[in-house]
């Protein structure tokens, strides 16, 4: 049994916040790099070259690179010989945000209820929390910060197993073709196959974490990610929705077995601010 | 070609006719916020027929909601936020006075209507270039609603803001136009 204490927990959140919205990180801004040198549009080249200055100026000035600093989307692996002590674990993940979301000079976005109110909670908390129970005696905390813009493009569709692979890409394709410039391409392009309706879009959301370097670990969902990925930069959209060919960075599938009834297929967008950073406690 | 041209606000009519989709403008002069908590307000007040909280004949609305002004800056980070929610009262504010809105994504067909008979425009700023933005943003004060935080009416005075423009007078769409062109 090892020992990890709240007081850890919140330095390390409110180190992440911070971090994860001055610095994006290289493997972005390597892809925007090397898809802009294939841009046909001049208007996309000028485009892509601002945010890459913005990029720049973000981590000079630290200010955050997009002033929608997100949900703060927590992702936790806890080693299952972990004892936590000193507090509740949920309230010290909240002050962590708290406490980096002021010093930052982050922005605020929760709303306290999400329909009739929509009083603004004014520390960005509560963060969304997911919880993993691993082997081992550590924690690793990833915190992704996620804009509206790109989330409100995001979709779930409960699909046929007659749809087959066609079905699912035709889906994808489409969903992104009709958010046109509202994401703020160039988007990466999380795509959740299987488990059940809120499985499948945990790993959309999960799925973005992986970094834009490293290929789909295997070779069939590697084939239709590269697959989807063309037919996206076909569509014409280009950065900002203004035209061109940069409309996605990448897209990435993450899969789970599901029933014999069903094909959860889940979207979810992101913008080419792709935010996350990590620690192990 | 797409060509460059300098605005200072308040806009005039005959600002805006020579203007293209495609075309970078700078905008220099008053810019006043607004997302969708103040939109709702403003139309809010309009149709009981009281008096905005600013003159809106000629000028800009810009759909921000700014991060917080860290210590020595004008403002914290400020780039656009989507557009498409603001459209069920873009109208509304057209008819009163605005001359152009600054935003990101693509309008609805009514408030593209409304542009043309109101001879305004729509600007889109680059999402994300939230800091190069903030740049241009030489003073920011917090005119109305307060009390909605990101989301309060400021009052920007910039120099040399940088847009380009989406929908023209003339009712041309950035959005349809440049996707028809890349599209394979």
């Amino acid at each position: 049994m090892r020992e990890i204490h709240t007081d850890d927990i919140i330095s390390s959140v409110k180190k992440l916040s911070i971090e994860a919205n001055y610095y994006l990180s290289e493997d972005v801004i390597r892809r925007i790099e090397y898809l802009k040198e294939k841009e046909e549009s001049g208007t996309a080249v000028e485009v892509l070259n601002i945010l890459l200055e913005n990029y720049k100026m973000a981590a000079k000035e630290k200010m955050p690179i997009c002033q929608d600093t997100g949900i703060a989307v927590v992702f936790l692996e806890i080693g299952q010989d972990v004892h936590i002590i000193g507090g509740d674990l949920t309230e010290a993940i909240n002050e962590g945000v708290r406490q980096g979301y002021k010093n930052g000079y982050l922005r605020k976005s929760m709303v306290d209820d999400p329909i009739v109110d929509r009083k603004n909670t004014t520390d960005n908390t509560p963060a969304i929390i997911y919880t993993d129970i691993v082997p081992g005696d550590k924690m690793k905390i990833t915190l992704a910060p996620k804009g509206g813009g790109s989330e409100n493009m995001s979709e779930v569709k409960m699909m046929k197993a007659a749809d087959g692979i066609e079905g699912v890409i035709s889906f994808v394709v489409d969903r992104i073709k009709r958010s046109g410039g509202n994401p703020c391409p160039p988007i990466v392009v999380g795509v959740g196959l299987g488990g059940n309706f809120e499985q499948s879009a945990l790993l959309a959301k999960k799925s973005l974490l992986r970094n834009l370097d490293e290929p789909n670990p295997d070779p069939k969902w590697e084939k239709v990610e590269n697959e989807i990925l063309e037919k996206i930069n076909k569509l014409g959209i280009g950065p900002q929705g203004l035209g061109g060919r940069t409309t996605a960075l990448a897209v990435h599938i993450l899969t789970k077995p599901c029933h014999i009834a069903s094909m959860p297929v889940a979207v979810n967008v992101q913008c080419h601010a792709a935010r996350h950073k990590s620690v192990i406690l | 070609m797409p060509k460059t041209v300098y605005l200072k606000t308040p806009l005039k009519s005959s600002d805006l006719t020579g203007l293209e989709i495609g075309d970078k403008v700078f905008i220099t002069g008053t810019v006043y916020t607004a997302r969708d908590a103040a939109h709702k307000r403003l139309v809010q007040l309009l149709e009981k027929g009281e008096k905005l909280p600013f003159d809106p004949h000629g000028q800009i609305i810009y759909y921000v909601g700014p991060a917080p002004t860290p210590p020595g800056k004008a403002i914290g980070s400020a780039g656009p936020t989507t557009s498409y929610r603001m459209d069920p009262y873009a109208p509304a504010l057209m008819d009163a006075g605005i001359k152009a809105m600054i935003g990101k994504g693509e309008r609805s067909k009514a408030v593209i209507d409304s542009m043309i008979k109101n001879q305004a425009v729509y600007l889109a700023a680059i999402g994300g270039a939230a800091v190069v933005i903030s740049e241009s943003i030489k003073k920011s004060e917090i005119i109305a609603y307060e009390d909605l935080g990101a989301e309060a009416i400021r009052k920007l005075e910039v120099e040399n803001f940088p847009c380009i423009v989406a929908n023209d007078v003339k009712g041309n769409d950035i959005f349809i136009e440049g996707v028809k062109k890349y599209k394979r």
